[in-house]
């Protein structure tokens, strides 16, 4: 123990103080702002940004990778594939983007001679796709494309050591541009078949262009050293043929009318040659400098700050060709003020700041403080911000109209459903038994009931896997399923539960036992649940099948352990969804399309349904182009999956969108997501309510100091009386 | 004490190589290479051959841990857990498995983690060896009791509660800080004041309550009777001689923990919107991301090995009887 030193008071005393002076200090330079919980930066305010989040971080950036939701948020602004869809119209419309016009597409037969547009699907050997791209499209500015003054490339011949000191593209202190051509597209048609990139379009695409299979065998043989680049160029694909610097065509194998729907999406947009060469130099990747990260493009905005922890940052691409506002939409929109700037220049924002939000609840209070232009309502929110009227339409709440905010709702091109495991021997095959067991469950699982009780109504219930906004989708009586429901007072009414007990006897279980065993019919469920409210909902399953006096087992797993379930068949009954890739029905119908059966090859039929009548029908209808007889077959389609019953079509996501005051032309549309350049900010009146929303409130603090120090101050008089107290009382009188 | 220091360095390295392995197993029971390269690839029209290509390409097509087709050595050493663990020794965390330099991610990331965890670990063990001392000045008084009370409330609360709360009150109500996000140079302290508060806030209810009790245990003693019977101030009391000779306890649970501030918080990140370690070790689990997690852990581990010897040594520093041999 150390000696005693004489003790001062002021020891402790005096950093309190100055904690105290600090904080007072700094407050009342705080209080110099008028907002203090701006999440951005100062020199940020005024400014044409536009604000959103994201809640996770993009895993690939190069088109020819990239095949998610969030990933297409940020490449659908850099990249322009050839083709992108009419913004307000719908259903869905192709129109060009980085063309002159639609692709020009001329059908051949097997010997290479040409045929009539109208020729069979049968007789059609191969469908050349003619493609010509506006003249004087010019790249984002970037160091792939700087040249020195003798016009050499600045940064394609580095080494190592040059590389070294460099972490992002900024650090290269010269950038350049160059005109887009029609190489960029071939070269990263090419790259489709790269095998390094593992592009998930590959397989389906090497079914219909030409020479696309072959070329990666070749590739594969030739990329012997992984480290060094491969030059693309060096290897033909004889599928694709560059007709002159703007016009190139693409050789499919037979006919293959959803093929214009790819030519929407970044698989097909330009990258140039440059870039891959620059980014495959010595210890580019080491450095983290990837085509995945830095995108490269010729759209109207550039990824400026790629820091997917953070926060990730578009601005205007200052080489952009250029676009209007479409002066068209459907009915509405101009009551919507969807065509108020009719043939205005694109992009409206001149940056769009996302940031890194995973909680909804921080998400959902920096929207309302409108640090946030646009947000989606989730289920916790959803009191918060929709009421239904009495006819069951949504409406914003008098606390989100008093603030000016709008709702944008729309069904989505999605569908999620409860399908049946056809290989299962209780609930699969196509016995009449069979059939009328699933027809049973699929009367009995109220599906309305779920999307009011799980949804808040955010779901419109399917009636087959076609949602609406979807070509060949029928509305109405006709597109009503007839095995689940009755059309009365002008719209379905879902079937007794006397019908489905009555099919459920007929498929030998009556009462919910084995006709023939009297043992109690037992299904079982694979989910992937175990989230907040997952008991509720398996709670509401067991529900649904005890209607039916049917033992429910649900067993829920992993994703991991689901999957392989479903790889290997051994399921009974599961949940999953589809999102569409393209708005045509072929990418619905196809989930039933028996040669795509999950367990047999793998595809994306995970009922393992097979119908032979089915798969004619598909085979006939995936070839033709939109008309009388293809919806016809879609009809005849339709009806056939509402009989055989293989999934319990379940419902279509409704997309319920909120947006400031202060926002303008949005339209929700799933399948649109290049839809940043039309979004438009009224920067004045933004920061006139943020100011208004979030000016501080400085009581608390003065209360907080207050109580602190009234903490404090007892004990500290306390103890100076106890310090000053004799030990023996004082006796002595004056 | 060179001498110590060196023996429970090497002492070390079996404990890194056993939980290296832990992992390894444990992670590779919940998924197997396939599911990692589906994660990877993506959900929609994953085809079994680009799983085999991406699987080939990473090194995971090769045999767990034995590898019988291989001849001697190889038999260990061409598995995957051989290939995966063995650069870890020497700090080289490779990359993960969207191809990123592992280590350039966590030197990123160490700042914004430390910048909340440092000043949380610091005011947070001012403000409770305070509040505990205040409690003993005035032991067994109503000021006492109600503290008492007032710590066993507050750790009862769950974490949660205090960031969601903080969050609602300071930021949505006052309107007085960001509820979220991260800033560059001085701006940042606008973000890091509520965290810091909400985990000083949360630490106090058990930390004031356990250095409460060492507090007594010392307070009692029969040389701070005789100190106070000398007539030394009871502030001199508490904190020049009940304060230091409590020191081992505190400090066991304290130096421990200082190395593994670098590892950021998981859910204080994540509701802030840190870019810390802490959001970066969950998205790797969320992402089924084998290298990532198998780094964290491992630095997770040599941290924790790191603050056990700081933590002996610092025994040395207040306690003079101890000798490190």
């Amino acid at each position: 123990m150390t000696p005693d030193r004489p003790f001062r008071y002021t020891h402790v005393m005096r950093p309190i103080a100055l904690v105290f002076a600090a904080a007072c200090s700094a407050l009342a330079l705080a209080g110099c702002a008028d907002v203090w919980n701006d999440p951005y930066p100062s020199a940020d305010r005024g400014k044409n940004i536009f604000y959103s989040a994201f809640t996770e971080r993009p895993k690939h950036l190069d088109p020819v990778q990239s095949y998610s939701e969030n990933e297409a948020t940020f490449l659908f602004q850099i990249y322009e594939p050839p083709l992108q869809y009419d913004y307000l119209k719908r259903p869905y419309r192709l129109i060009p983007m980085s063309t002159e016009a639609l692709p020009s597409v001329t059908y051949l037969d097997r010997e290479g001679n040409p045929l009539p547009a109208d020729a069979n699907g049968v007789a059609i050997g191969f469908s050349v796709y003619e493609i010509r791209i506006k003249p004087g499209i010019r790249y984002q500015p970037h160091p792939a494309f700087a040249v020195d003054a003798a016009g050499k490339p600045r940064y394609l011949g580095l080494t190592r050591e040059q590389v070294r000191d460099k972490r992002k593209l900024s650090d290269f202190a010269e950038s350049g541009t160059r005109e887009l051509t029609s190489d960029d597209y071939i070269y990263q048609i090419k790259r489709l078949a790269h095998p390094r990139l593992h592009s998930p379009a590959f397989e389906l695409l090497a079914d219909y262009v030409v020479g696309l299979r072959d070329l990666q065998s070749r590739l594969a043989k030739a990329d012997t050293d992984k480290s060094a680049w491969l030059d693309l160029s060096q290897h033909e694909l004889s599928g694709v043929e560059r007709v002159d610097q703007y016009t190139f065509r693409i050789k499919l194998m037979g006919k293959y009318p959803q093929f214009v729907y790819w030519l929407a999406m970044p698989f097909f947009a330009p990258v140039p040659l440059e870039a891959d060469r620059f980014f495959a130099q010595p210890g580019m990747s080491e450095r983290n400098l990837t085509l995945d990260w830095y995108p490269i493009g010729t759209g109207p905005y550039m990824l400026t700050e790629n820091n997917p922890n953070a926060r990730m940052v578009l601005e205007r691409n200052p080489n952009y060709h250029g676009d209007t506002y479409p002066c068209e939409g459907e009915a509405g929109d101009r009551d919507a003020g969807l065509l108020a700037d009719c043939g205005k220049p694109l992009p409206f924002v001149d940056k769009v700041v996302f940031s890194l939000e995973k909680e909804t609840i921080p998400y959902w209070n920096k929207f309302i403080q409108g640090y946030y232009d646009v947000s989606g309502v989730g289920g916790e929110n959803f009191d918060q911000a929709v009421r239904f009227g009495p006819q069951g339409d949504a409406r914003l709440t008098d606390d989100m109209q008093e603030r000016g905010m709008t709702l944008v709702t729309a069904v989505q091109p999605t569908v999620s459903y409860t399908g049946f495991n056809m290989l299962d021997p209780v609930v699969g095959g196509s016995s009449e038994r069979a059939r009328k067991l699933r027809q049973a469950i699929s009367i009995a699982v109220d599906q309305e009931e779920y999307v009011s009780i799980f949804l808040s109504g955010r779901g419109e219930v399917a009636q087959s896997p076609i949602p609406p906004g979807i070509t060949g989708r029928r509305g109405g009586r006709d597109g009503m399923n007839p095995v689940v429901y009755d059309w009365v007072d002008g719209k379905p009414r879902r079937k007794a539960i006397a019908e489905a007990k009555r099919l459920l006897a007929e498929a030998g279980y009556p009462n919910g036992r084995d006709s023939q065993t009297g043992e109690p019919l037992v299904i079982h469920l694979d989910t992937t649940g175990g989230g907040v409210g997952d008991k509720s909902r398996v709670d509401w399953y067991n529900k649904q099948f005890s209607k039916l006096d049917i033992q429910l087992v649900v067993r829920s797993t992993d994703y991991n352990r689901f999957q392989d379930k479903m790889r290997k068949g051994t399921a009974q009954m599961f949940f999953w969804g589809w999102n569409a890739d393209y708005p045509d029905p072929e990418n619905f119908l196809f989930l039933f399309h028996g040669p795509q059966a999950k367990v047999k090859t793998q595809g994306e039929n995970a009922a393992n349904y097979e119908n032979p009548d089915y798969d004619a029908l598909f085979e006939r209808m995936k070839n033709m182009d939109e008309g009388t007889e293809r919806q016809e077959i879609i009809d005849r389609m339709v009806r056939m999956l509402q009989t055989d019953a293989p999934w319990l079509f379940g419902y279509h996501d409704v997309a319920y969108v909120l947006q400031h005051g202060w926002m303008s032309n949005r339209k929700a549309g799933k399948i649109i997501r290049g839809n940043m350049k039309y979004q438009k900010v009224d920067v004045s009146l933004r920061e006139k309510r943020r100011a208004e929303w979030n000016a501080p409130i400085r009581w608390p603090i003065a209360v907080m100091l207050g109580l602190l120090a009234a903490i404090i101050a007892p004990a500290v008089i306390s103890y100076r009386r106890r310090e000053r107290e004799r030990a023996i009382p004082d006796t002595r009188t004056a | 004490m060179l001498a110590y220091i060196v023996r429970r360095l090497l002492y070390a390295i079996p404990i890194l190589l056993g939980v290296n392995l832990l992992t390894f197993a444990l992670f590779f029971v919940v998924n197997t290479p396939d599911d990692m390269a589906r994660m990877q690839l993506g959900i929609k029209r994953v085809t079994p051959e680009a799983i085999a290509r991406w699987k080939s390409e990473r090194g995971y097509d090769k045999p767990l841990f034995y590898n019988s087709q291989a001849e001697a050595s190889a038999k260990f050493t061409d598995t995957i857990f051989y290939s995966k663990s063995i650069r870890m020794f020497a700090f080289d965390f490779g990359r993960s498995d969207d191809g990123r330099d592992i280590g350039y991610e966590i030197r990123n990331r160490m700042g914004p983690s430390l910048a909340i965890a440092l000043p949380v670990f610091l005011l947070s063990l001012i403000v409770t060896i305070a509040f505990a001392l205040l409690q003993v000045m005035f032991r067994a008084t109503y000021l006492d009791y109600g503290g008492v009370a007032l710590c066993i409330a507050m750790m009862s609360i769950s974490s949660m509660f205090y960031i969601i709360g903080g969050q609602f009150v300071f930021s949505k109500v006052w309107n007085l800080v960001p509820i979220s996000g991260y800033g560059e140079g001085v701006d940042r302290a606008r973000f890091l004041l509520l965290p810091v508060l909400v985990g000083i806030v949360g630490s106090i209810g058990s930390g004031a309550r356990m250095y409460r009790a060492f507090f007594l245990e010392e307070a009692f003693k029969d040389y701070v009777r005789t100190a106070r019977a000398k007539g030394v101030p009871e502030m001199a009391v508490l904190f020049r001689h009940v304060l230091k000779n409590a020191m081992i306890p505190i400090l066991t649970g304290a130096v421990v923990v200082i190395p593994s501030l670098f590892l950021g918080s998981l859910i204080t990140e994540s509701f802030f919107g840190i870019p810390g370690l802490g959001s970066y070790t969950i998205e790797a689990i969320q992402s089924q991301d084998f290298a990532v997690v198998r780094s964290m852990v491992f630095i997770g581990s040599v941290l924790y090995i790191v603050g056990l010897i700081l933590t002996d040594i610092s025994y040395t520093l207040v306690d003079p009887r101890i000798r490190l041999q």
